[in-house]
């Protein structure tokens, strides 16, 4: 199984630092570190080809230094990595980025499932994953939990919902996004390493992948950051203790109280 | 301190870092109470490549010597010495093989070391023959294509845990130390046995048992060298594993040093850190020093086995009496400085002052050991 796992770079901090006039995080300064998400993208992948042969592509759009991460992950086991790197590509919001990668990714050929991280940690907007299968006009799943099977032109796979989860069967290729229940990732491994050290990161520009450059980068990026925040959770749970039917007494009484239904 | 390390030497020692931190130190003290021998972070060391850092890479190993050995020992110890035993201890059962072994033996045997498949284990300590190695009792006698072993080890480390173990036994008892040889002995041979798993102070997450041979046949192709070469077989083999317990009690020195230090930043008495006051600054300043001091030790050692020098004893034995009196003077150190904290089992340090004990005593006690460096000493003088 062809398998392409996109990649981002992240801060390696858990404070992200806001630019208060720009609204952007700030990157300088601060060690650069694979997103967390896409390492768990990354071993799935690598377990996918283990079982099914094929190979695993990491794709990444940054800054050439981005090309010394990806290297990285030769040594767990992915075999080829490619880097869309360009002055273009700079200032790309969630659109932007989306199209680039799916550009760089129609450039590599053929292939059977993309592998994104849930979201990446800097900007938190888990965008890009949907939005590059809405691109390659191909279906996807999000927060994968787990895969049950894939074979030729299928899979199934488990979606973690708030309570539970649920059972999606899609035709390949396909997009999906996981989270860290999917799999414990590898260390590397030495010879891995030395691998790595030898393999050359393969670096694509706008124009090597035929994107037009007004859709990439600030030019192709609609999005306004106008404030950053965390939002507040403001949900109060109280849990009703008893039996089935002391539960729904009690829930009554309380809904009563709150007015939400009136007594007959 | 910048010990020029190769970039292969620097990989190998960031891996084991980061398995030592990620994996290790989080369940250390578990694996400390429960006695449990850590199958789990044997799987980690193996799927990193790092079971076989010393051995040849024809053997699927990855071509270093005692220095990478060491470094591992080293970075693993310093989350735990217990854990870090089952690899270090699997060198030691593998040296004999690795330096006397014929083509098949290695062959034989060093693939699924390295591949960390295996484990191994060396026996050559009996409850009458310690320090006297020469005392051991164990004897093994030709009987057609086989020896037959009789007898009992004691203390072994990985005992029950390894698959491969390389054991001393007597051939010919007229001739001594002379009549020693060493043998490769499967797990699972039949009459081939356990004894109980020792309770001890320390490095209690590695497994200490006997071995029990009681007419245990082996086939006559597991004698490694020659019939009489036991006895040069066990001291060529701990000449350089030694340097592998003065890393394991270097990365203890250095776990507890880190522990120290970064509580007497956070502890406030007489509202301030206990890091302002002197006497608890030059503690830390003391076990900094020493702790360089036998890295610098250790290190040089182990590139002076690895260029090939035939004398390695009297070296040896320096880096291992350092660095283990070393790690027991730190960790007590260390202890007092956590105050009553560093007595609780709440801490690392508790468990590392217990662990360091034993670098001082296996291998060689350090008074053994003091008397190899000793008596090398006066030979090099009486030879000039
Ligand atoms: C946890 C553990 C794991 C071990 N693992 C292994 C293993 O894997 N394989 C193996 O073969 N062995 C192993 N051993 C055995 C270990 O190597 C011996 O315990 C060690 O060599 C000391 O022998 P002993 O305990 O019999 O002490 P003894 O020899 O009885 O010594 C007792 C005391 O007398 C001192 N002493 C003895 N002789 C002299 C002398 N000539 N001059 C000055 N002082 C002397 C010693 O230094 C010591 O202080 C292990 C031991 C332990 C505790």
């Amino acid at each position: 199984m062809n398998i392409i796992v996109c990649v981002k770079q992240v801060p390696g901090t858990n404070e992200v630092k806001i630019n208060k006039e720009t609204n952007t995080i700030i990157r300088e300064g601060v060690e650069a570190i694979i997103n967390p998400f896409d390492e768990y993208a990354i071993e799935e992948g690598v377990r996918i080809k283990e079982k099914t042969g094929g190979k695993v592509t990491v794709i990444s759009m940054g800054i050439p230094k981005v090309a010394d991460l990806l290297k990285e992950t030769i040594a767990v086991g992915v075999d080829e990595a490619v880097l869309l790197s360009d002055r273009a590509f700079a200032g790309a919001d969630t659109l932007a980025t989306s199209y680039a990668l799916s550009m760089g990714i129609k450039a590599l050929g053929e292939y059977d499932l993309i592998i994104c991280g849930k979201q990446a940690t800097d900007g938190d907007t888990a965008q890009v994953g949907p939005s590059l299968a809405e691109k390659l006009n191909i279906p996807h799943t999000t927060y994968v939990r787990k895969i049950e099977e894939i074979k030729d032109g299928y899979i199934r796979c488990q979606r973690l919902t708030d309570d539970g989860y649920e059972v999606i069967e899609m035709p390949l290729p396909a997009v999906i996004t996981v989270v860290k229940e999917i799999n414990e990732p590898r260390l590397p491994s030495i010879k891995g390493k030395l691998k790595a050290k030898k393999t050359e990161v393969k670096i694509l520009t706008a124009d090597d992948i035929g994107a037009d450059k007004d859709r990439c980068g600030l030019k192709g990026s609609p999005t306004q950051v106008i404030k950053t925040f965390v939002p507040e959770h403001n949900v109060v749970a109280e849990m009703i203790e008893g039996t089935a039917e002391e539960q729904a007494k009690k829930l009554a009484q309380k809904l009563l109280s709150m007015q939400f239904m009136k007594a007959r | 301190m910048n010990y020029f390390l190769t970039e292969e030497q620097q990989m190998i020692k960031e891996l084991a870092a980061r398995i030592a931190d990620e994996k290790i130190a989080p369940v250390a003290i578990e694996y400390d109470i429960e006695g449990k021998f850590p199958h789990d972070i044997i799987k980690y060391l193996a799927d990193s490549d790092l079971c076989g850092v010393y051995i040849e890479e024809k053997y699927g190993g990855l071509g270093g010597g005692v220095f990478e050995m060491a470094l591992v020992v080293e970075e693993l110890s310093r989350a735990c010495g217990g854990i870090a035993l089952a690899f270090a201890g699997t060198g030691l059962g593998t040296f004999p093989i690795i330096l006397f072994g014929s083509e098949e033996q290695k062959q034989k045997y060093l693939p699924d070391i390295a591949a960390g498949k295996k484990l191994a284990a060396f026996g050559l300590t009996e409850a009458n023959a310690g320090s006297d190695a020469a005392g051991i009792q164990t004897t093994a006698v030709l009987d057609g294509d086989h020896y037959v072993l009789n007898g009992t080890k004691q203390w072994i480390t990985n005992g029950g845990e390894a698959d491969v173990y390389t054991v001393i036994a007597c051939t010919n008892r007229e001739k001594g130390a002379r009549g020693f040889s060493a043998f490769i002995v499967e797990k699972g041979t039949p009459g081939f046995s356990f004894g109980k798993k020792e309770d001890k102070m320390g490095i209690r997450a590695s497994s200490t048992r006997e071995l029990i041979f009681e007419n245990c046949r082996i086939p006559k192709e597991n004698l490694l060298a020659r019939e009489g070469m036991g006895f040069i077989v066990a001291m060529k083999t701990l000449d350089r594993t030694r340097p592998g317990v003065a890393a394991q009690a270097l990365g203890i020195a250095t776990g507890a040093l880190n522990a120290a230090l970064k509580y007497s930043r956070e502890r406030i008495q007489f509202n301030q850190p206990i890091s302002s006051f002197q006497a608890v600054q030059h503690m830390l300043a003391d076990m900094a020093i020493q702790i360089e001091a036998a890295r610098a030790l250790v290190y040089q050692t182990c590139r002076h086995i690895d260029s090939g020098a035939k004398n390695i004893s009297k070296e040896s034995a320096m880096a291992k009496v350092f660095a283990s009196d070393t790690a027991m003077k730190v960790t007590i150190d260390a202890v007092q400085i956590l105050g009553g904290y560093g007595y609780m089992k709440e801490y690392p340090v508790e468990k590392m002052m217990r662990d360091a004990k034993i670098t001082q005593i296996y291998e060689g006690t350090n008074q053994i050991q003091r008397n190899v460096i000793a008596l090398e000493l006066i030979k090099e003088l009486s030879s000039k």
